[in-house]
């Protein structure tokens, strides 16, 4: 097997060659969000455009710049060129930049959105670039620190080289060859980072639990399968950088001893699954994964585990009994599954983010990712912007900046001249924030103070013209579609408020059904195992906190102030179970 | 051994994974034969070593499992909440009318599978539809009512 070295200086080749060879590069956006704009139909075009003109260039399937308003995005790079991006692109304009760009050179400064280029000081005096704009300053990438999504968009997620060419599994061969688990396990406890799932437990505290036990079979637990409504960052990662997830759940076995992972997806997810397990049968391949990694005494095996159709399965408990086979449903706890997890055995379980920050904090060092962020809350965040908003994507800031720049700066506001009216953030059983509370600082726990839920990073903003007594209805219609079922104060919980939420979307309110579902809150807070059950009552607690005179006007006055509610509507949740 | 159970036996078989349990052999059979007929739910049973109820109680839990044939084309439409708030239920009103449903599922033609899914991932592209497994986002209800039209046209030609 080929060493480490000699892996590098062909990767690096290989890449010499993409970027500055004979061809010029194409690559497009082909994530879940390029997919849904049309990406085949794009690629399609751009390949039968090259094939008319007799040009060749190597066109490449490549994730998420981030930028999935502007999908699908295209990407031309002629050789030892700056990269040119092309958003919203069309089958006629797909035509259009092949003849003009790919084939003439010229680039196409009316369609383009922007260009990247290693020097930008020299790029904008480059004659070509004229009237083309750095796509740095561009509002989604100025406030930007890129550390998990360093290479999204980028490189190819099928294609390991490209990886390895930009930096990939150096912190792992520097692992294996100059330090001891134990220095691997301090670094991550240096970074002071967080577990980016939700709950924001310190990772090097976390793994401390699992290092710490001398059982001959451990497990560490990739958790993919991120069913919150707005929110799409891990299943991107996957798309748009695997290797570096795969990197990430390899040191993590390092540093605690531990010989078998999981990836844990949904099914149906076809994108991410395919490109997980691509990526792991690569790195098997370069000696990364398996027995004797790099020729040391640390052998590692990972594979990729897949549930169906159930929210509750992202759950570290349930989504052991998932990998298990069985229903998805949470276990009592303790045992902890640092004591007692996966088929019995002591377990980590870890969100995708988390574990993909890991590989930059080994090759960088924890006091340099300690040093990004606010506070204890160090490193960056991935956010997922949706809904009313001018520049929908994902986006990877510091910690430490403001809720409202991100929505008014990065996201570029409100489109159509109106007003941000809330936000709804940390998915289902996160809650709303009115627009008046949005100025806020992007910090695990000044935002736990503000009883705000960063969760796994879904930012949802919606417009005046939004009912919030509409969307706690929407949100209590999911809660209770997605309740397992094992505990009844969940269970029936979440059907008596969708119940009631349902009455008063009819304007058929009554005054006691506000402290009816108040009542209903806090028998499912302490009643239930999981934070389905606790955290459910979230998007009712805070809707009536921060809009509790548009819930009297529904039922005092029978109105629907912006007249969402008065339109009857089909509801999905009714009809179901 | 007639096909059918030959091809339970060839799913449950092809899978690679080390892990193999009732629920990863439920989804490669359904995934083989779009659903799962009353045969696999006991060949499953005998292959992991289970008994046909805990096989059932699997099955019955993931709401993406079926166990009627599936028809010719698969429409889902997302209700999560980034769709919700761009319009997801005028498109869900749209789909119904235009398959001539009042809820999900199957038209008595065999032809179209209606499924409300609760995110399809391409939340920025919302609201979001797949047909057949292909996504497709920023959908109105004019362009619902149009794909699914050419979906029963297809089907009926």
């Amino acid at each position: 097997m080929a060493s480490f070295e000699q892996i590098t200086e062909e990767s690096q080749r290989r890449w010499e060659e993409l970027t500055a060879g004979a061809q010029p590069w194409i690559r497009v956006g082909t994530a879940l969000c390029g997919q849904a704009a049309g990406c085949d139909d794009v690629i399609a075009a751009i390949e039968a455009a090259l094939e008319q003109k007799g040009v060749s260039a190597q066109v490449s399937r490549v994730g998420c710049l981030g930028l999935c308003f502007a999908e699908p995005l295209v990407d031309v790079q002629m050789p030892g060129g700056p990269r040119v991006f092309y958003g919203n692109v069309t089958v006629n304009t797909a035509i259009e930049i092949v003849a003009n760009h790919v084939s003439g050179g010229n680039p196409l400064p009316h369609l383009a959105l922007g260009y990247l280029a290693d020097n930008s000081a020299t790029a904008a005096d480059d004659p070509a670039l004229a009237g083309i704009p750095d796509l740095n300053q561009h509002p989604m990438r100025v406030m930007e620190n890129r550390i998990v999504l360093r290479n999204s968009g980028t490189i190819d997620p099928g294609d390991i080289h490209q990886y390895i060419a930009n930096g990939g599994y150096h912190a792992l061969n520097r692992a294996l060859t100059e330090m001891t688990p134990e220095e691997v396990l301090e670094e991550v406890k240096t970074s002071g980072l967080r577990g980016r799932g939700g709950a924001a437990f310190p990772t090097g505290v976390k793994w401390g639990f699992l290092a710490g036990s001398n059982a001959p079979q451990k497990y560490i637990l990739c958790n993919c399968e991120e069913g919150d409504p707005g929110a799409f960052n891990d299943k991107a990662i996957l798309e748009s950088d695997p290797q570096t997830l795969v990197e990430g759940i390899i040191l993590s076995g390092f540093a605690t001893g531990t010989s078998h992972a999981y990836i844990f997806v949904r099914h149906g997810h076809d994108g991410p699954i395919d490109r997980a397990r691509a990526a792991i049968i690569q790195a098997q391949e370069m000696g990364f994964l398996g027995e004797n990694i790099l020729g040391s005494d640390f052998s590692f095996h990972l594979e990729v585990a897949l549930t169906g159709d159930s929210y509750v399965a992202g759950e570290e408990s349930a989504l052991m009994e998932a990998i298990e086979g069985k229903r998805a449903m949470p276990r009592f706890r303790p045992p902890f599954p640092a004591a007692v997890g996966l088929f019995g055995k002591p377990s980590n379980i870890n969100n995708v983010k988390t574990l993909a920050y890991i590989p930059e904090i080994v090759a960088r060092g924890g006091e340099w990712f300690a040093g990004i962020g606010h506070d204890k809350s160090t490193g960056t965040v991935i956010i997922c912007l949706t809904g009313d908003l001018k520049y929908t994507g994902m986006i990877e800031v510091p910690l430490g900046v403001n809720l409202k720049d991100v929505l008014y700066q990065a996201a570029g506001g409100v489109p159509n001249g109106k007003a941000l009216k809330f936000v709804q953030t940390g998915g289902p059983l996160g809650g709303v924030l009115g627009a008046d509370n949005i100025d806020i600082v992007l910090d695990f726990d000044i935002l736990r103070t503000a009883g705000a839920i960063l969760g796994s990073g879904g930012v949802i903003a919606a417009d005046e013209d939004n009912c919030v007594v509409d969307l706690t209805r929407a949100l209590i219609a999911f809660c209770e579609y997605e309740s397992c079922g094992k505990c009844f104060p969940c269970r029936m919980g979440m059907g008596h408020l969708l119940e009631v939420l349902e009455r008063i979307c009819r304007l058929e309110g009554i005054p006691a059904d506000l402290d009816l579902m108040r009542k209903v809150g806090q028998d499912m807070q302490a009643g239930s195992l999981c934070g389905h059950g606790q955290l459910g009552f979230n998007p009712v607690s805070s809707a009536l906190r921060y809009f509790g005179d548009e819930f009297d006007t529904h039922i005092l006055d029978r109105k629907c102030p912006t007249g969402v509610c008065a339109a009857t509507r089909f509801s999905p949740a009714l009809t179901r179970r | 051994m007639d096909g059918l159970k030959r091809r339970i036996g060839d799913a449950m078989d092809s899978q690679s994974q080390s892990t193999v349990t009732v629920l990863s052999t439920l989804l490669a059979v359904q995934d083989e034969l779009g659903f799962l007929p009353k045969e696999a739910i006991e060949d499953i049973a005998v292959f992991n070593g289970s008994t046909i109820n805990d096989v059932w109680a699997v099955a019955s839990f993931y709401p993406n499992f079926r166990f009627e044939p599936p028809c010719l084309h698969q429409v889902e439409v997302c209700w999560g909440a980034s769709c919700h708030l761009v319009g997801a239920m005028p498109v869900i009103e749209a789909a119904l009318e235009a398959s001539g449903l009042e809820t999900e599922g199957d038209t008595p033609d065999g032809r179209l599978t209606l499924h409300f899914n609760t995110c399809l991932g391409a939340c920025a592209q919302a609201p979001v539809m797949a047909v057949d497994h292909h996504l497709i986002g920023r959908v109105t209800p004019d362009s619902v009512r149009a794909r699914i039209a050419v979906l029963q046209l297809d089907a009926n030609g």
